[in-house]
Parts: structure tokens; sequence; C-alpha cells
């Protein structure tokens, strides 16, 4: 009959599920959306993309054709959208914008049938295939355009899929180049955090939570203050500057560059992400008990052989949980690089903010926030895989 | 001992990204929030005005917004942004529109324009010039827009400090892209525009010609190259404050920048720069009106009142950038904060416009996108 507390269960989970829903699942659908799902040129142009599907690709399309699509375009013009029409296809061939905006415009005063012979006479481009095939390829609703372009792949005039022209080639090496820079601070963090965990576990309770209050006041300050103050001090006429000219390291008109390149990166970033190592490596390791490594020590194990042979091994699922944090959250940084990487010190996620942001480019931000998602997925099932995600341990 | 100094000197370029990312934060709040809150009731004394900032704004401010407040009674509301159509497309897609007036560049005011995000303004509806003569033949014959009044010629120029070259000065735009004759750190805007221009034209190319050729595949590619050999030396900047500043800091020996920010700086600050007008690339603004304002007649009223023959004169009173009306060119007088005379500093001065480039929206309107992607391309290789 009525299961009461079952109800006031669900009940109770109503607003979280509700909550993940609104600020997860649907934001991260509508992206997905995106990535794929470009209605736009069908949506303007209906009966040209359609009359264009039956048509070969080779030569020119029939008078039918060119009349369907000069009356879209017309209608296109009045309901002001062929601005729309003319940046997504422009997107596919740089050029075409003037090429559908001048037509828009020169339509009624100066076309009329037969529409195979005007169009070109308003722009030359209207007499060879590649904007017809342009407007066939983004005619295509669903279309993996945007994935293509977001690994430096696009379709040629025949609608093979071919690499991007070298030029033109950015994505990928940035998809290296943010793995590689979250690896290079993983290791960092992990090269600083360890020790400072240990030394943390290792500390009587009185120091070791004055240490962890170290730790912990830094991670709860603003990560835009945290992220500035590297700024003072790294800049060429900042504190760390500063100090080398007067220790007389650095002559004074030699600075050192070490912000707003990847060294300003690498440094804030190892900076801002070191207390998801150290935690996760503290709550792990104050688990192990002391008395081990003294049990290791009165069997003759020097302190080395100890630590190999039997702290580290019980470490290991901290480390694990540490270095996955750091390197999810580093391979998604955003504000940091933003801020002290210049331009060699950006990384994927500041592609996909400036596509969103000022060449709103969605579809092709989404495809590339897909493939990075995708990439995470990957490297967390790869992590189970390996070492096993039940064996996590994140405090 | 004195010689450690903290100071927070958070750079322009940092400042622009902060900007960015509450701009990118706010703007996703409001896409979420517009669509289930009803606007409220609108207050229509005052309208939204949007244009540069620093000295150019507070020319603005000077010149028109202060009196149009004073004979209107209508306040003004100063916002002010890097150009781009983003924000504008933000406010349209969800229907909350809270800029009126815009100052846009031209590339900008044909995009939007097409896209449905401006309001047609019609030439004739704007005010005649003293004498009489009707808007439209007082206007220069320069680029015509459909949704935007024509306000000002602004340019893209190098300048340099003059204490950095004691001796020999630059004066061609082959100078900026020499390094053996003057070494040291050149400022660059981040963005392909300008840039691939002035590289062509420090190659060469005649100033008429440089579009020609960009359009030629082979065009730009010369261009990046001729970049390529002054890349390592360059400091990009961003916004058109910054530039001076470089160049006072002595962070970079010569900057490109918008000759109105060097001329402030130098009129105003009295610093040592110097323009080099050989290879300037010349482009307009217009003043336009953001498409689902609930302030249409207030913004009207004030694009009409902004590009009238004295508003625009008025503006060449605290900055250097030339007024598109005839009868405003005629009233080009002194700097009034420091009584220099502003003809000889205008971007079109008959003496700096020996190699002039003039910017075509057009090109760039068509080639923005793939110049950006190869710009972005050239600049992380």
């Amino acid at each position: 009959m009525f299961n009461k507390p079952r109800t006031t269960a669900i009940l109770l989970a109503l607003p979280l599920t509700a909550f993940i829903l609104v600020t997860f699942v649907a934001p991260l659908g509508s992206m997905f959306m995106r990535s794929l799902y470009d209605p736009l040129v069908a949506d303007i142009m209906p009966g040209t993309v359609a009359a264009l599907a039956q048509w070969d690709g080779t030569g020119l399309p029939s008078e039918q054709v060119y009349a369907l699509a000069a009356r879209e375009l017309e209608r296109a013009r009045e309901e002001r959208t062929i601005g729309k029409l003319a940046t997504r296809l422009n997107r596919d061939t740089s050029g075409l914008r003037s090429v559908i905006t001048r037509t828009g415009r020169a339509l009624k005063r100066k076309g009329g049938a037969p529409w195979s012979e005007s169009l070109p006479t308003l722009h030359a481009a209207w007499g060879e295939p590649a904007i017809w095939q342009a407007l066939a390829r983004t005619g295509a609703r669903v279309t993996p355009v945007y994935y293509l372009n977001a690994v430096d792949l696009t379709f040629d005039g025949s609608g093979a899929i071919v690499r991007q022209p070298e030029e033109r080639r950015i994505y990928a090496t940035l998809f290296i180049k943010t793995l590689r820079v979250s690896l290079t601070i993983t290791l960092l963090c992990l090269i600083i955090g360890y020790p400072v965990a240990y030394l943390i576990a290792q500390a009587p309770p009185r120091q070791g939570r004055l240490l962890l209050v170290l730790v912990l006041v830094p991670f709860w300050t603003s990560l835009l203050v945290r992220t500035t103050s590297w700024i003072v001090l790294l800049q060429q006429q900042g504190v760390v500057n500063d100090l080398l000219v007067w220790l007389g390291l650095a002559p004074d008109d030699q600075r050192l560059t070490m912000i707003h390149n990847m060294t300003g990166t690498l440094v804030a970033m190892t900076y801002v992400l070191a207390p998801f190592m150290i935690l996760p490596l503290y709550s792990v390791m104050r688990g192990i008990p002391a008395v081990q490594m003294q049990a290791a020590a009165s069997l003759g194990a020097s302190w080395p052989r100890a630590f190999y042979r039997v702290y580290l091994p019980q470490s290991l699922p901290g480390v694990g949980a540490g270095c996955l944090l750091v390197f999810i959250l580093a391979i998604g940084y955003y504000i940091t690089p933003a801020l002290v990487g210049g331009q060699s010190g950006q990384l994927i996620s500041n592609f996909i903010a400036y596509h969103i942001q000022t060449s709103l480019n969605w579809g092709l931000a989404a495809a590339l926030g897909c493939v990075l998602f995708v990439a995470v997925l990957l490297l967390f099932l790869l992590y189970d895989r390996v070492l096993g995600i039940d064996r996590m341990r994140l405090g | 001992m004195n010689t450690i100094k903290p100071s927070i000197c958070l750079s322009e370029t940092s400042k622009n990204a902060l900007r960015g990312i509450f701009r990118g934060a706010f703007l996703t709040t409001l896409a979420a929030l517009s669509a289930t809150i009803p606007a409220g009731a609108q207050d229509h004394d005052f309208i939204t005005v949007v244009s540069w900032g620093g000295s150019y704004a507070r020319a603005s401010v000077k010149a028109h917004h202060e009196r149009f407040e004073q004979e209107t009674g209508i306040q003004i509301k100063l916002d002010e942004y890097n150009g781009g159509l983003a924000q504008i497309r933000a406010q349209a897609e969800t229907g909350n529109v809270s800029w009126d007036v815009v100052d846009m560049q031209a590339g900008d005011t044909l995009l939007g324009c097409d896209e449905g995000l401006l309001e047609t303004v019609d030439e004739d509806t704007l005010p005649a010039a003293p004498d009489g003569t009707p808007a439209a033949a007082d206007f220069l014959d320069v680029y015509d827009v459909e949704c935007g009044a024509k306000s000002l010629v602004y340019s893209t120029v190098y300048a340099y400090h003059d204490d950095r070259f004691p001796e020999h000065k630059p004066t061609t735009m082959a100078d900026f892209f020499d390094l053996d004759k003057f070494p040291g750190r050149r400022g660059m805007r981040r963005a392909p525009n300008a840039n691939l221009e002035f590289a062509l034209v420090a190659d060469g190319v005649p100033a008429s010609q440089v579009y020609e050729v960009l359009s030629d595949a082979e065009g730009v590619a010369r261009a990046l190259r001729k970049l390529d050999s002054i890349k390592d030396q360059v400091v990009w900047w961003e916004a058109g404050a910054q530039p001076p500043q470089m160049l006072a800091d002595g962070e970079v020996v010569m900057s490109t920048a918008y000759n109105g920010r060097i001329f402030n700086a130098w009129a105003l600050e009295g610093q040592p720069l110097t323009i080099v007008w050989d290879g300037q690339v010349q482009a307009i603004t217009y003043q336009v009106i953001v498409a689902g304002t609930s302030k249409l007649e207030l913004a009207r009223q004030f694009v009409a009142f902004a590009t009238a023959t004295r508003s625009l004169a008025n503006i060449t009173r605290y900055i250097s950038y030339g007024p598109l009306r005839h009868s405003s060119i005629a009233l080009v007088d002194k700097h009034e904060e420091t009584g220099v005379a502003m003809g000889p500093h205008m971007p079109n001065a008959a003496q700096n416009i020996a190699n002039a480039v003039h910017e075509d929206p057009d090109w760039w309107a068509d080639n923005q996108d793939e110049m950006n992607e190869r710009f972005a391309a050239w600049l992380i290789k």
C-alpha cells in the first residue's frame, strides 16, 4: 500500500536529483546537441537544401534549384536571418559571407528568371560548384563537421574527410599540449605534495594541525587572489626578479620572464592544485600505523628500504586519488592560464572560452568540450582498469 | 634598504581575462535567469551608451554626453567593451537588451546589421549641417552602412619612445620590422587585424594594394612570414590603453596603437612618444542602436545628437580622431586642455595620409574567422 518511509526517501532525494538534472545533465545534453545538431541552413533554406540532396555534387544544379535559392535568400533578407546564414556558410568557406549578403542586397533590384543566368551576374560565385557544395554540406541538420574541426580535420569540396591545411591546424596540438601540461602539473604536485603530506602525517598532533592549517588556508582563499598574487611575485618588476637583481644573480636589464608564458601557467597551476594532492595523501598516510615502520627498522630494514617496502605501497591509494583529482582539474583549467598564461601558456579550455565568447562558434566550442569530456572519461576508465577505482581513497 | 618593493600591477591582459571570466559567468547566469523572470518595469529616464573606455570614452563624455544630459534631462549610463558582437548577440538571444547605443567598428556594424542585431539608421533623419547642407551630403563619402551613423575615423599606427632612439628615429613601417636598425621589444595587438596590413606594407606592398595581395592565397602567408621575423620580440596587447603604458614603462621600445591614445599620453601626460604615420591603417566607427531596445526613440535622439556637427567637432578637442562630417572638420581647432593645434594630429590630415591603408570592412567580415584561426595557429607555433 502506501510505503511511507520510501516516499519520504524519494521526496528527500528529489531536490538533489532536480539540481543534478538542471545543473549537470541538461547543460551537458544541450552542449552535446549543439556539437552535432546544426539546423540553421536547413531552416533558412529548406527547399534549396532538399533539392540539393538530389544533386550529384558535380557541375551546376538545375534552374529549379537556382530559383528556390533565390526565393529563399530573398525571404531570409526580409526576415533578417540572412546574416546568420552568411556567418554559418562563411565558417565553412571563407568569403561566402559577402557572396550571400551582397546577393541578398542586389536580388530584388537585379535578379529575375532565369535564375541560373541572373544569380551568377549578381556574384560570380553562383556560377561555380563550390557554393552549392557548401550549401549541401552545411544543409545537413546532423553534422560531424564540428568534431572534425575539433581534431583539425575538415571536408573537402567533394565531401571527403581531409586534414585541415597546415596553417589552420591548432586543436590537435592544443589537446596534446593540454595533456602534457596536465601530466607535468600532476607530477610536480606529487613531488611537492608527497613530502608535505608525509611531514604532516608524521608530525606530533599540535604541529601537524598547524601544518594542515597552512595548507588549508590558501586552499580556502579565492582562486583569483592566489593567481594574481603570482603575478605580483613573478612579473618583471616583481618580487622575485627584484630579489634576484638585489642579490646580483640577474642583471637589471635582463630580468627573467616568468609570467604570461608557460612557466607562469605551470607554477601557478601547480600551486593552486597542490592541496588537491596533499589532502588525499594526508588522509591515507594518517591511517598507516607508525609502528609498522618501527617494526621494519627493528627487523633490520634501513629507512629507505622500510619506506619503499612498507610505507609507500600503503600510501599508493592516496597517490592515485591525488593524481586523478589534480589531473582532471588541470585538464579543464581555465582561469589560471587565462590570467598568467600569456600566449604560449593557453590551454584548450581557453580556446573553448574564445569560441563561446568571441567567435561565437558554439558548435565548435561544444565539440571541443565533448572531446575533452570523452578524453577525461577514457582516462578515468583507464585508471579504473589499471589501479581500480575502489582502491582510491579521498579521505 | 628599499630595493624590494612588492607592488600589485595587474596587467591589462589579466584584467581583460578577468573581465572575460566575469562576463562569461554573468552571461550564462543571465541566459538562465531571463527565461524565467519577466522583464521588470523599464526606467525611461536613462539610456545605456557603450564605448571603448579610457581616454576615448572620456572624450565622448566631455564632448557630448554631458551636454546631452543637460539639454535633454536624460541620464547616460556609460559602459565599455572591446569590440565584437558577443555581448549584443547574448542580449538578443536572451531577450534582455540592456545596451541602447554602441560605438562600433565598421566590420562589426556590417555583421550586426546582417544578423538583425542592429536597428537601421536613416541618414536623412540625422541633423543637417549648420549651413543647411543635408546630413547625407555633409558626411564624408566613406564606407556606407545601413545600421549606423558615421562618427569618426581613427587609425592604428605605431609609435616609439623618443628616449629609446636618441639618434636615428624610425620613420617607415619597414623600420618597425627592422630589428637590426632598431633593436628592442615591440608591442602589437593580439589580433590579426591591422597587423597583416602592417606586415605587407613593411614588405613593400603599396598601401592601396594590401587587400588585393591578402585575397591571394599566398598573401596571408607572406604577411605571417614577415611577422615571423619579429615574433620573438613582440609583446601582445589587447586593450587600447595598454600601448602608451607599455611604452612609458619601457616594456617595449615601440608599439602599434590607436593614434588617439598615443596623442593623449603625449599631450596630457607629457610622455615623449612619437607617432609614425607611414602605413597607418585607417578605420571608421559608427554610432549604432541595438535592435530590441525598449528605448528606441531615446536612442535615436542620442545618435542624432552624438553625430551632429558640433558633437563630432567637440570630440577633437579631447582626442585626435577625425570627424566624418565636412562641417565638423572645418571646426577642428585646439586641444581643450593643452591648446595644441589638433589639425596635424588627425589621421586624415594631408601630411599623414601619404601611405595610409584604408581598412576594408568587407574583406575583414569575410575573413575574420579564418584569420583569427590562422593567427592563433601561428601564435602557438
